[in-house]
């Protein structure tokens, strides 16, 4: 029952997804150009952040560890 | 929410008016919603222009197309690409008396609303949440209806001509002393339509030289008869005293624009009730500022008359005034007469007036006999038979407070599930905010799905962002309808995600009016 009322949530999600951007109102072909073209926009700005997002948090990540720390790898092997 | 108001004891009992604020986000929504739509619309109008798709709508012929455009301009385009749309909400056709309930007749549309055909059913007592029967007179049976059939067989139904001509019965005479006994004025002149009441009338009244001042929120038919009267026009913000006291005060010491003469008169023209955002005029402070320098009010009670007061006289009642402090009050019997046409009443010189100078009176066909028929009797019906000795009779006093009790159940139980409910506590309009575009379509068909007729309002009757859905309740509506109703508005707003209200009221404009509030409005 459990599985029911998660389909029904996401259906009723569903509408309201439809109601608030008035694919509601909208024909089928002109549902289809829309959903087509949001979902090609979310899978690219998805694609994108897949891409993108672990290299710009890696180095980022150094900048400040670099700023406030200071203590990389070589520098502390030669003081010990 | 109680409001204080500071205006010094003018009002006898709360006045209780609110209108919540838009919550940002249902804004924000609402913008991308109609931005969507927008970018469809130029979209088909594009494939329409070049011949992708069948153009349904009216367009210019293929000679005119070099003419100024007729259709290009922004309603057009709303009406082309958005209200099409959700079209199958309005104009439905019913096929009963339109009481506390009517029958429809079903309809589909095979093209998206461009036309529709009828299956031939007819969906049976629909709750009629969407009439303006406020005393419950729209009956098909009872004594209105066989005195007005009575009057039917001995008059006919049409006057075939105006009222300064061949068109003033003894029917007509016996109606306006009646209403000069309900209204409690001097006199009375009624006329065929309500509209033409108000837009024939106000050009008698006043002229080039007149100044009048408007509410923001008034009616197409003042608004007409203020531009068909050539005076100057000045608009003042909805029932905000502030507003019109900085108004009459400009008007008063500058006078008119250019001549700097004083002006030759000033009239006020107000609503009893604004039917689209269910408020109620500020009577005591009009009414105190109209003495306070020396201009006429002219008060339309299309809505108030019948519906508000503890006799039912109208929003002069409810308020406990003098109706000699009004001038001119103005009113329908559409609404709670269950009849057509409007009225005029006032002294006894400005009537004699009106009867010669109106354009109403001279060109307009006077009112059908059996429609006056209708009028008397309900009027009798309120009244008791013998006008003069008794206020109100029981049954009409029963009517007017099972409206009352319907009113305040009503707006106490909406409010209380967290819809946004605009307007004053005692209107027996009610509308609940919509705000996104989808959601006016899906309301109203939402509710006829579950047997419920509502009248649900965008643009351009109302601001773009603040569509809604109105109510009107009705004394012929019993507490087991209203519960009906409300069960269902309910489960449609859990449904359509309409409960926006946040119980923070904007409070009532009561503060102190600077310079930073107002702008200038230009000559």
């Amino acid at each position: 029952m459990d599985i029911k009322s998660m389909k029904n949530y996401v259906y009723w999600l569903y509408c309201q997804f439809e109601l608030i951007t008035c694919s509601y109102l909208m024909e089928p072909w002109e549902k289809i150009l829309f959903y087509t073209f949001n979902i090609s926009m979310l899978l690219m700005v998805l694609y994108t952040a897949y891409i993108f997002v672990p290299v710009h948090l890696s180095m980022a990540f150094q900048f400040f560890l670099h700023l406030f720390g200071n203590e990389q790898e070589n520098t502390v092997s030669i003081v010990k | 929410m109680n409001h204080i108001v500071h205006n010094g004891g003018l009002y006898k009992r709360p006045f209780n008016e609110a209108f919540e604020e838009t919550p940002m986000l249902v804004a924000v929504l609402t913008y991308v919603g109609y931005g969507v739509l927008t970018l469809f619309g130029y979209l088909r109008d594009f494939m329409r222009q070049w011949k992708i798709e069948k153009c349904q709508n009216a367009t210019e012929r293929e000679e005119q197309k070099d003419f100024v455009p007729l259709y290009q301009d922004f309603e057009n385009f709303y009406n082309r690409n958005l209200y099409m749309r959700i079209r199958d909400s309005w104009n439905r056709p019913i096929c009963s008396v339109p009481g506390a309930k009517v029958d429809m007749m079903e309809r589909v549309s095979h093209d998206y609303n461009w036309t529709f055909t009828y299956t031939g059913r007819v969906i049976k007592d629909v709750i009629n949440m969407g009439s303006y029967n406020y005393l419950g007179f729209a009956q098909k049976a009872g004594t209105c209806q066989e005195a007005a059939a009575k009057v039917l067989s001995q008059y006919g139904a049409g006057v075939c001509s105006t009222r300064q001509e061949m068109g003033n019965l003894d029917k007509h005479e016996e109606l306006e002393k009646l209403v000069a006994t309900f209204l409690g004025v001097e006199s009375a002149m009624v006329y065929g339509m309500g509209f033409a009441t108000n837009s024939m009338n106000i050009p008698a009244l006043v002229g080039k030289g007149c100044l009048i001042l408007s509410d923001e929120l008034n009616h197409a038919s003042l608004v007409l008869g203020a531009r068909l009267s050539g005076a100057t026009i000045r608009i003042f913000k909805h029932n905000n005293m502030q507003s019109l006291e900085k108004l009459l005060k400009d008007a008063i010491v500058h006078g008119q624009p250019r001549t700097r003469r004083p002006w030759k008169k000033i009239l006020i023209l107000v609503e009893g009730i604004y039917s689209m955002e269910g408020s109620i005029v500020r009577l005591p402070e009009v009414i105190a500022l109209k003495k306070k320098y020396k201009s006429y009010l002219y008060l339309d009670e299309a809505h108030s008359i019948g519906a508000l007061g503890p006799n039912g006289r109208g929003v002069v009642d409810y308020f406990g005034l003098s109706p000699e402090d009004v001038d001119v009050m103005m009113g329908t019997f559409t609404k709670s007469f269950g009849a057509a046409g409007g009225y005029i009443g006032g002294k006894k010189e400005l009537i004699d007036y009106l009867r010669t100078h109106s354009h109403s009176a001279v060109y307009a066909t006077s009112m059908s006999p059996p429609v006056v028929e209708q009028i008397i009797a309900s009027m009798k019906c309120i009244m008791g038979e013998d006008g003069t000795l008794v206020l109100i009779s029981p049954v009409g006093k029963a009517r007017v407070q099972q409206l009352a009790e319907n009113t305040r159940y009503f707006r106490r139980r909406l409010k209380g599930m967290g819809f946004i409910i605009y307007g004053n506590e005692d209107s027996p309009i009610v509308p609940l905010m919509l705000y996104m575009p989808a959601k006016i379509g899906a309301f109203g068909r939402e509710m006829l799905k579950r047997n419920i007729g509502v009248v649900v309002v965008g643009f351009p009757a109302t601001p773009i962002i603040e569509s809604r859905a109105r109510f009107c309740l009705s004394a012929a509506h019993t507490k087991e309808m209203l519960d009906t109703a409300l069960k269902e508005v309910d489960e449609v707003g859990d449904l359509l995600q309409l409960k926006y209200s946040r119980h923070r009221l904007v409070p009532l404009l009561d503060r102190p009016f600077d310079e930073t509030t107002y702008e200038e409005t230009e000559d």
